[in-house]
């Protein structure tokens, strides 16, 4: 049980938000989100990404639109949303109902030793989020919040932006397939069936 | 003395350009393409008011063109083909992210008016503009130009189909000679 105060274990967070997934269709930003979601069980529904930093929300974005249908989820970074701050702009213009933006925030760029992001000096995601104009932006930093926001993702309507404050702790890495060719195939295939294999 | 107004610019293209994008838009719908990311440009303007028209399509405005290569590499995932429409000084915000359609075998269209070249009044569009296909080809896109209006949609037809059929980046280089040049001192007060 965590101190009332203690801030969120990453892989924790993903493997909740991920319970019972069904046919959640899921992109990770690189680096740790990556290896976070691969931990908590390696997927064809899954975009690991391995680099293209910035990409993540507006894959995100792309697949949404696609699907509408679906539930779409993007699990990345806070140094990674940073880098990609103005796509909030533009996925709060497109409105899809669909997308879900979930930012793990360690306030640090993890892969590279740790160095402090803007958010560690008090940039709010989540304020960012909402003034671009997402109409649910949310801080989240418990796991009954957690819970909470695995039901958003896939009963209301987006897009839902939400940033999880968690520690930063540098765990042991889950690796996916590293090849892209690899990722891309057998997300099509999942996803749109057999026919995708032929060009 | 030219009124600022109404000045035409001072090098114009060879022949009105008014036809091209509409054969651009034809070929684009025949290929398929539902999403459109722009980062708008003025020789760009009548193909994004057809797709603003087509309730098929959905036009996505971005805020840098690198948002446009993350875009319409998940509408690959999803199952849509789309285009991008930028102008060349926004090949350089692609650089990197183009390494997601190169990894990842995706298809990837960007139809790029050129600036810095033909006609040039802005120095500061040069090097981007003089460096643009190098750019491109050192991140693995197949470049191919047009420089006269009749020629663009073949361009374009030809690019969409190496790009959809064989899952590889390609770009077309519209010509400033297509589009005609500004010449900014019209534009100026006197």
């Amino acid at each position: 049980m965590n101190a009332p105060n203690a801030l969120l274990h990453r892989r924790e967070v993903v493997e909740e938000l991920l319970r019972d997934r069904g046919d959640l269709l899921v992109i990770a930003g690189l680096g740790a989100p990556n290896w976070d979601i691969s931990a908590a069980g390696d997927n064809p529904n899954n975009f690991p990404l391995w680099g293209a930093m910035g990409a993540a929300s507006m894959m995100g974005l792309g697949l949404a639109l696609a699907q509408p249908k679906r539930k779409v989820l993007v699990i990345t970074g806070d140094g990674e949303m940073l880098m990609s701050i103005g796509a909030l702009a533009t996925i709060a213009v497109q409105k899809p109902a669909n997308l879900t933006i979930a930012v793990l925030d360690n306030e640090r760029f993890g892969e590279t030793g740790m160095q402090m992001t803007h958010t560690a000096a008090g940039v709010d995601l989540a304020g960012m989020a909402a003034a671009a104009g997402f109409p649910t932006s949310r801080t989240v930093r418990t796991m009954q919040e957690v819970s909470e926001l695995r039901e958003q993702i896939h009963h209301a309507s987006g897009p839902l932006f939400a940033r999880i404050r968690i520690d930063p702790e540098a765990l042991y890495f889950v690796l996916p397939p590293a090849d892209g060719g690899i990722l891309t195939t057998r997300f099509r295939q999942a996803l749109l069936g057999d026919t995708s294999l032929y060009n | 003395m030219a009124n600022p107004q109404t000045s035409e610019p001072a090098i114009k293209a060879p022949t009105p350009p008014q036809a091209w994008p509409d054969e651009v838009y034809r070929v684009l719908k025949d290929v398929g393409v539902r999403q459109v990311g722009i980062v708008p440009d003025a020789g760009h303007s009548r193909l994004i008011r057809a797709f603003e028209a087509d309730t098929e399509a959905r036009v996505v405005t971005l805020t840098t063109e690198e948002e446009g290569i993350a875009l319409l590499a998940g509408a690959w995932l999803g199952g849509e083909r789309g285009v991008m429409l930028l102008q060349s000084s926004g090949v350089g915000n692609c650089i990197n992210m183009l390494s997601l359609p190169a990894t990842c075998r995706m298809p990837l269209l960007l139809l790029v008016t050129m600036r810095g070249e033909w006609g040039e009044f802005n120095p500061w569009q040069i090097p981007m503009g003089q460096g643009t296909k190098g750019a491109l080809e050192a991140m693995g896109v197949i470049v191919t130009r047009a420089d006269e209006p009749h020629l663009v949609a073949s361009a374009v037809s030809g690019a969409a189909h190496l790009a959809f059929n064989t899952w590889r980046p390609a770009a077309v280089l519209i010509g400033q000679r297509v589009l005609g040049a500004k010449n900014f001192k019209e534009l100026a007060r006197k």
